[in-house]
């Protein structure tokens, strides 16, 4: 694997979850788990961030946010929607405040559902995720030379 | 020839030095609480990432900052290192140190410029324990160069015990370990995103880490100088206590919570005084 791939940095953004899938992925730092043998940190600064994790649909509020962290995010980034509700709105669907899932604001790499999705799925999706980010950075820096 | 061996053998190696002991304390940590861990050489891969991610730049003057911060602790190291003066080599670890306090309150984040004012609060921590330090070498040994300070009959920690004590209570504080990873943390839950490196990204984070490394070294080379005298003995021994320094420094890190700053302040104005202050007043009335 190249570099980016061996430290992918996560930010965990919550969009309008009703938290079960933060629990999860809040379970995948853990030691039964340890996403860290993968060099992956969970680091809150989009600064300092490859992989965006978004659970729940967008909602009004949380749209400008979403937005706002995605464009603090230095190149090459994905993004990946965590649980049914970032897919696609989920039971929320057709709610009055909710707008869909996570690719009505923000273009998504991955999806991954579940409702929780579990820990194993989100590692799964990270992983398939960091293909993606493997094949941004090769063209971002054949865009850059 | 010698000191320009050392100084260029510092200058190229340790980057790698450091970004191995960070390796090793990753692993380390990992196995305290029961995690598999990161492969050792992971600081490594998060370099090589981070040089070649986009920069996005607040300012055009804080990458400059952060390079002065980084050329900064390297002349410190080199100081050190040269068997240059001891005074002088503290003296330019906090210059170097400014640098970063003012390349985080160069942009507009209030997380980066609360960080800042932790890290100069850290800074009024750990000064008065370095600065008597280098008093401590001199009345310990009668001067204040490396060189000489290195060919002394005996290890200077024999007539100095409480100094390395007190710097191994501010080392914590250097090496951003907790309970004194009050301006930025390695661990993820900061509960000001990430302090004074907040608005840095890509090669900028680099540069400030690359610094850290040659920091972890610097302060390894200080612990040392305690344990270093003229018989060939005295290297193994100062190897092997500096490992075991910064092992209690990762156990440390592990087992202690956060604190406020006043308490960090005070505990460590207190262990300075105890120390520092009580070993060089013994030091004196025995000159």
């Amino acid at each position: 694997m190249a570099k980016l791939a061996k430290s992918p940095w996560l930010l965990h953004y919550d969009g309008s979850s009703c938290n079960g899938c933060d629990i999860e992925v809040l379970a995948c730092t853990t030691p039964v788990y340890d996403i860290e043998r993968f060099g992956i940190i969970n680091t809150g600064d989009p600064f300092q961030a490859d992989i965006l994790l978004i659970t729940g649909g967008i909602n009004h509020q949380s749209e400008a946010v979403v937005k706002q962290i995605y464009s603090q995010m230095p190149d090459p980034k994905v993004v990946v929607a965590v649980g049914i509700c970032a897919c696609t709105g989920g039971v929320f669907k057709d709610c009055y405040n909710i707008k869909g899932g996570v690719d009505t604001v923000i273009p998504v790499d991955v999806y991954v559902p579940g409702c929780a999705a579990r820990p194993q799925a989100i590692i799964d999706g990270v992983v398939k995720a960091l293909e993606i980010l493997q094949q941004k950075r090769e063209a971002f820096l054949a865009r850059r030379a | 020839m010698m000191p320009v061996i050392s100084v260029i053998a510092y200058l190229a190696l340790a980057p790698f030095a450091g970004a191995l002991l960070d390796g090793l304390d990753r692993k380390l940590a990992a196995r305290m609480q029961g995690r598999k861990g990161p492969p050792l050489l992971q600081p490594f891969y998060d370099l090589g990432k981070l040089f070649s991610k986009q920069m996005i730049a607040v300012n055009r003057v804080q990458i400059l900052l952060n390079l002065s911060y980084l050329v900064f602790l390297a002349i410190a190291g080199s100081m050190l290192f040269a068997g240059a003066d001891i005074l002088m080599c503290t003296f330019l670890l906090s210059t170097a140190d400014m640098f970063l306090v003012m390349a985080a309150s160069c942009d507009s984040s209030p997380f980066s410029t609360l960080g800042a004012g932790r890290e100069m609060i850290q800074m009024m921590a750990y000064e008065p324990l370095v600065l008597l330090m280098a008093v401590g070498f001199y009345l310990a040994t009668g001067t204040f160069h490396v060189g000489e300070i290195i060919r002394a009959p005996a290890c200077a920690v024999i007539a100095m015990p409480g100094f390395l004590l007190g710097f191994i209570f501010i080392t914590a504080i250097k090496l951003r370990k907790s309970p004194f990873d009050l301006s930025t943390s390695h661990h993820a839950h900061q509960e000001m995103v990430k302090g004074i490196t907040t608005e840095m990204s890509g090669p900028a984070l680099g540069i400030v880490t690359v610094a850290e490394y040659y920091e972890i070294v610097l302060m390894l080379g200080i612990v040392a100088l305690f344990f270093l005298n003229r018989h060939w003995w005295s290297w193994p021994l100062a190897v092997a206590a500096c490992l075991l320094v910064y092992f209690l420094e990762v156990l440390w890190d592990n087992v202690s919570a956060r604190v406020k700053w006043d308490t960090l302040l005070g505990s460590c104005w207190v262990a300075t005084l105890l120390t520092g202050g009580l070993n060089g007043l013994i030091l004196m009335f025995v000159r």
